[in-house]
């Protein structure tokens, strides 16, 4: 697939634009930059919800979803999503086409005045946004924190990252808290709004088969009035390489659960200080990181100690995490079988078939990626925060180049920090 | 193989049938990495009783997901590690009609094409796989009855449906499957896997001819008649129980209500009605439709909403879900719509609105390869083709969804399932 390219159209405004004539379907995400913040990640994730209740010229959802419908059932959707310390606040549009609309004018212009418009022109009353939007939203935004604990698989890990890394910005959950999502109001979601205009760096991304003049002629046309004042260029992640005790701190919770859910968290020591992320990806892979990784083929399908087990890289962090279902008697045997393949790896114990299957997989998940838009994007994203720029043909060469001492090398770097476990409530 | 070009959504599709009975589609998708191979048989959760040479057969319930399970099971080994390991991600699934066993790969196509075929076709039984097996579904089972999402459907459908075993879990129940012996597999799978009875659906960059000539290389090759299915004798009153509510681990309230539609004739016929039903829906309470911005206005639903009208071969029923405060209160909130449509009449701007939105929002559909293969699929088993659908939207009126409307969600054909905190 063709390299997407990637140009500065506006002060800290960057297009990447992929042009490609294999989709019926047009993306064009915004993605504000910020820091992730205990003080200010409520009021980020709260925002989006609010710009689409509604704009100056389409005051209601009702009014939107007419013009969306209109737009040959376009979709304009958010969504909160966190890349290390990095808190990404996405406004994406998935719309038919330009190529696929015959004898008909694109709309790749209108669905991008849209989207100005609800990013740079929302309802307001008296100056602010629109106070019974942000209440309402604010509670629902409530209810989706509060909801967290309703996935118990992702509930593990959150609660892992919270507690391993206390006192990191990396400890803040994506949505922020409940306690500061009960205080905003409209006048604090309102100068955060302006804020949030004034300096976050913008990343966008287009996929479809408009040329980039085109798209940067709409996309100037319906963001003129953006305000760049005072970007914020400090934006990072701030990676601790080693783990903040000598001995990792163990975390046990419990709940009414009938499965118990055991996550290990370890820092990527030295294997971050010039990271190969082609490496680390391929390690994740063969330790736990696909169906026929280690963890998998060992801790599950060979001696049925979990229901599941697999692993997670945070490549921006640099953690590597490890997901489990297990019976809670289950709990010593399961966490020295996890520890034990990761030890087999230091001393080089990967056979050639272990070593082929994880490339394999890994250089056919991102011959995939060129298939599906929605992963085109968050590969982007990624690849810009990490501040790399080989496109995926020059990644899949890379993987097949990667020996297997390097993976070893890896492996003999990880520490482990903290050990969580959610378990079940003591029968009285 | 016959070739259709569709110039209306740019797609072709290959279409050919073999001696043995079974029908093979190829849809090119030129440029993408991705392959995907969709193998089906007509024969799912609710397909419990049926006629084999002459024979009337009952069976319990969950058969057909269990056998799903077993299928896997090589006499060397397990095709899902295989196919894993040649660099394919493979998964099955089993409805209320269809069980379907599909992959999807970049490179080696062909090889894993073959491990698919033969292991849907060469079944492996014994009697300690399936004891074993009773054991691990039963866990599932038990699982997914502490899943109220499961559970609210299935109180939908116990009162909307009397007799019909779409009211039964798919996976049926831990009695229901200890029933169930290496012969009993055997018997069904001779009975459903026999190629007349199935499906093979390619979409990706591949060559149809040779999807065709390996489908004929390696499948049996006499032709048997498929068997027949009986799912009972049609409802007569409007709902079974109008209202189930059961108490679970919920944070709020979930609900689903919904009504029963009998299902369209084969054919054109089908899409029409499956279009039809669909634009009523969303015509009703769609995310522009004023119902829904009334409720989300109320707080009486979120984003979480969802409609839809679902059409089987043998059923067919509408649909709304989500989680509210007042479940009750919703559905009244429907049924007052409802009337006011009935005598309002459509808007006719908002009904062209919306099937402007429907035909950009289908056409976008067409980039998953899996919607597009398991469309096609499922049209088949109804005597259609699911790219036709498209052609027709343009005739379906306003009257039309009215007529819909009018016959199939009058106040009394509403049942509500409700899961309370």
């Amino acid at each position: 697939m063709q390299a997407p390219s990637r140009k500065e159209i506006a002060p800290f405004v960057f297009l990447t634009h992929l042009q490609t004539n294999k989709f019926k379907t047009a993306t064009l995400r915004l993605s504000l930059l910020t820091q992730l913040d205990r003080d200010t990640a409520a009021k980020t994730a709260l925002l989006p919800r609010v710009l689409l209740r509604g704009t100056e010229s389409h005051p209601d959802m009702e009014s939107i979803a007419r013009a969306l419908d209109e737009l040959y059932g376009a979709e304009i959707e958010q969504k909160i999503v966190k890349k290390g310390e990095i808190q990404c606040l996405n406004l994406s549009a998935s719309f038919v086409d330009d190529s696929c609309l015959p004898g008909e004018d694109g709309i790749l212009p209108e669905v991008t005045a849209l989207l100005g418009e609800i990013l740079l022109r929302p309802a307001r009353e008296g100056g602010k946004l629109k106070a019974v939007y942000v209440e309402s939203e604010r509670e629902k935004l409530l209810d989706e924190i509060r909801g967290r604990i309703n996935n118990k698989d992702l509930y593990a890990i959150g609660r892992l990252v919270e507690q391993m890394c206390d006192g990191e910005a990396f400890s803040v959950f994506r949505l922020g808290s409940e306690q500061e999502a009960e205080e905003i109001d409209a006048e604090a979601l309102t100068a955060h709004y302006e804020e949030l205009l004034a300096t976050s760096p913008i990343e966008i991304f287009y996929s479809g088969a408009v040329p980039l003049e085109q798209v940067e002629q709409a996309l100037e046309t319906a963001f003129k009035t953006l305000p760049r004042t005072e970007p914020d260029l400090d934006l990072g992640t701030d990676v601790r390489m080693n783990s903040l005790e000598e001995n990792p701190r163990y975390f046990t919770e419990e709940l009414d659960v009938t499965q118990g859910k055991l996550s290990l968290g370890f820092r990527l020591g030295a294997a971050m200080e010039e990271p190969d992320y082609v490496a680390l990806r391929l390690f994740h892979y063969i330790y736990g990181g696909s169906v026929n990784s280690k963890l998998f083929l060992n801790v599950r399908e060979r001696l049925s100690l979990c229901y599941y087990a697999t692993s997670i890289l945070e490549e921006h962090k640099g953690l590597l995490l490890v997901a489990s279902g297990i019976e809670f008697e289950k709990y010593d045997e399961a966490k020295a079988e996890i520890l034990a393949q990761l030890e087999a790896m230091q001393k080089g114990e990967i056979t050639d078939q272990e070593f082929g299957w994880g490339k394999k997989t890994l250089m056919s998940d991102l011959r995939m990626l060129c298939d599906e838009q929605a992963q085109l994007e968050d590969f982007y994203l990624n690849q810009t925060l990490l501040g790399e720029d080989s496109d995926i043909d020059a990644l899949i060469a890379a993987v097949e180049r990667v020996e297997k001492a390097e993976i070893i090398e890896i492996a003999k770097e990880l520490q482990l920090d903290a050990v969580y476990f959610l378990t079940g409530e003591e029968a009285e | 193989m016959d070739k259709k070009y569709y110039e209306n959504l740019g797609e072709t599709l290959y279409s050919g049938t073999l001696e043995n009975g079974l029908t093979v589609y190829v849809i090119p998708k030129v440029g993408y990495e991705k392959k995907y191979a969709f193998f089906a048989t007509s024969y799912g959760g609710a397909d419990r009783r049926f006629q084999l040479d002459g024979t009337w057969q009952d069976t319990p319930a969950g058969i057909a997901h269990f056998l799903e399970h077993k299928l896997f099971d090589t006499e060397t080994g397990n095709a899902l590690a295989d196919l894993a390991a040649n660099g394919a991600s493979p998964n099955a699934f089993t409805s209320f009609e269809m069980t379907a066993y599909h992959f999807e790969c970049t490179e080696g196509f062909e090889e894993n094409l073959k491990t698919l075929l033969d292991f849907v076709s060469i079944p492996y039984f014994t009697e300690e796989s399936v004891a074993k097996e009773q054991g691990i579904i039963g866990q599932e089972i038990n699982m997914i009855e502490d899943s109220p999402g499961y559970v609210a459907f299935f109180n939908l459908l116990k009162g909307l449906y009397g007799t019909h075993p779409v009211r039964d879990s798919i996976a049926g129940t831990i009695e229901s499957i200890e029933q169930i012996t290496a012969q009993t597999l055997y018997n069904l799978h001779r009975a459903f896997y026999r190629p007349s009875n199935m499906v093979l659906c390619v979409a990706g960059d591949v060559d149809p001819e040779r999807v065709l000539e390996l489908a004929r290389e390696l499948l049996p090759k006499d032709f048997h008649e498929p068997p027949v299915k009986d799912h009972g004798p049609s409802d007569t009153v409007p709902v079974i129980k109008a209202k189930t509510e059961i108490s679970m681990a919920v944070s709020q309230p979930m609900f689903l209500c919904g009504t029963r539609v009998p299902p369209g004739e084969k054919g054109m016929a089908y899409l029409q009605q499956e279009l039809t039903g669909s634009l009523a829906i969303q015509y009703l309470a769609g995310k522009s439709a004023p119902l829904y911005l009334r409720l989300y206005d109320e707080g009486l639903i979120s984003n979480d909403f969802s409609c839809g009208f679902m059409s089987g071969g043998s059923f067919a029923f509408t649909e709304f879900s989500g989680e509210s405060r007042d479940p009750d209160c919703v559905l009244a909130e429907i049924r007052a719509e409802v009337a006011a449509i009935l005598t309002g009449g459509i808007d006719e701007a908002r009904f062209i609105r919306l099937k402007k939105a429907t035909l950009g929002q289908r056409i976008r559909a067409l980039d998953s390869m899996e919607n597009l293969c398991c469309d096609q699929i499922a049209s088949h088993f109804r005597g259609a083709n699911a790219l036709d659908s498209l052609g027709i939207l343009a005739d379906v009126t306003s009257q039309d969804v009215q007529e819909f409307i009018a016959q199939h969600l009058q106040a009394e054909q509403f049942a509500l399932s409700v899961v309370t905190p």
